[in-house]
């Protein structure tokens, strides 16, 4: 039997196949799901901000693009996975209310989708495939299997990336 | 003056419990002048929640919820939310058209009216922040949005997570015909937590 591992705000879980992980409702926050197509391994994390070095308390590992990332491959290596061959791809990044900018001129959700894909780019893990942006809220779940990743939106129809 | 820090801050705590329970109370006697009916409202529930926890307190990450967002700016600056689960927004909203309650999507303009109900119920909460603290709070134009809690949440959650691991809730149940459950979430800006608590002679 197969099992869905939530993953809550701030959060991350790595799984092995034939098990899948999901977040539900993700906003600006950005869904980050990477595996090792080889070993089958994969982990999700449902970050909400662009940089850990930008805020004091940054001692939450998940909850920032940076920091999350890091963990999330430590973890996928750990349960099995190679580094070498890790692949991404990622979700979310909403700007959910029209005026969601406050002080700076980007959106969180933008930034978020930003530092995402500069961390990943660092790391040198190839995104596959992204759903970001835009102004509504995504659920997404993850197979490590298959690498797929359902997302779905209220009133849309579900796609696969 | 010391950084405000809400993962350790059981006195402060107290204090914006009780801005939440007054804010609540005149938000409702607002909604009872708009729909000229009588509102009832229980004491509300003040949490302190982590954000693990946030989906389950309010019924499900998933469920469909209508968001009221507002900027605040004034002597604080910051945000404030009002959420309302969807069939209680469609309740409000035929009360307030005096047209029988509809189902799925809103019209324009019932969007429009969810708007104004939404805009006057945060307003009301503000000012009795404003009356009790003397500062100057303004709010501006709100918007709306409908869609799944934990996506409109991420919103607070975000501003909430640049000052800790934890999101301050007020939820209040309306009681008119039926229960209506809705939830204010204010998110002052760092230094206007400490104007807050400094104007209330903390």
């Amino acid at each position: 039997m197969s099992e869905i591992i939530k993953v809550g705000m701030a959060d991350l879980n790595v799984c092995k196949s034939p098990d899948g992980l999901t977040t539900l409702g993700l906003g600006s926050c950005v869904g980050i799901a990477i595996r090792d197509p080889l070993t089958k391994v994969g982990g999700l994390a449902h970050i909400m901000l662009p940089d850990s070095t930008a805020i004091k308390d940054n001692s939450n590992l998940p909850k920032f693009a940076d920091t999350g990332i890091v963990e999330l491959i430590d973890q996928i290596v750990k349960a099995g996975g190679s580094k070498a061959r890790l692949v991404a791809k990622i979700a979310g990044g909403a700007q959910m209310f029209a005026f969601q900018s406050k002080s700076s001129l980007i959106k969180v959700g933008e930034k978020n989708v930003i530092a995402v894909k500069k961390k990943l780019e660092e790391l040198k893990i190839p995104i596959l495939a992204e759903d970001t942006g835009e102004n509504y809220g995504r659920t997404v779940i993850f197979y490590p299997e298959t690498g797929d990743f359902v997302i779905r939106a209220v009133g849309k129809p579900e796609k696969v990336i | 003056m010391q950084d405000f820090n809400l993962n350790n801050s059981d006195q402060y705590f107290d204090v914006l419990k009780e801005i939440g329970n007054i804010g609540a109370g005149n938000a409702t006697t607002a909604l009872a002048q708009l729909l000229q009916c009588k509102v009832d409202m229980k004491v509300p529930q003040v949490r302190l929640l982590n954000f693990s926890e946030v989906g389950a307190a309010i019924g499900g990450e998933e469920q469909l919820m209508t968001g009221v967002y507002l900027l605040v700016e004034g002597d604080i600056t910051g945000s404030m939310m009002f959420l309302l689960e969807e069939t209680a927004a469609h309740n409000l909203v035929s009360k307030l058209m005096h047209v029988p309650q509809s189902e799925g999507k809103f019209s324009d303009m019932e969007l429009s009216a969810l708007k104004e109900i939404g805009n006057i119920i945060v307003a009301s909460y503000l000012n009795s922040l404003s009356k009790l603290t003397n500062l100057t709070i303004t709010p501006s134009v709100p918007d709306l949005c409908i869609d799944m809690a934990g996506a409109i949440l991420s919103v607070p959650a975000i501003e909430f997570g640049e000052i800790g691991d934890r999101i301050l809730m007020i939820q209040t149940e309306f009681t008119d015909e039926m229960t209506l459950n809705g939830y204010f979430i204010l998110v002052p800006d760092l230094e206007s937590y400490d104007k807050i608590l400094t104007a209330l002679g903390m």
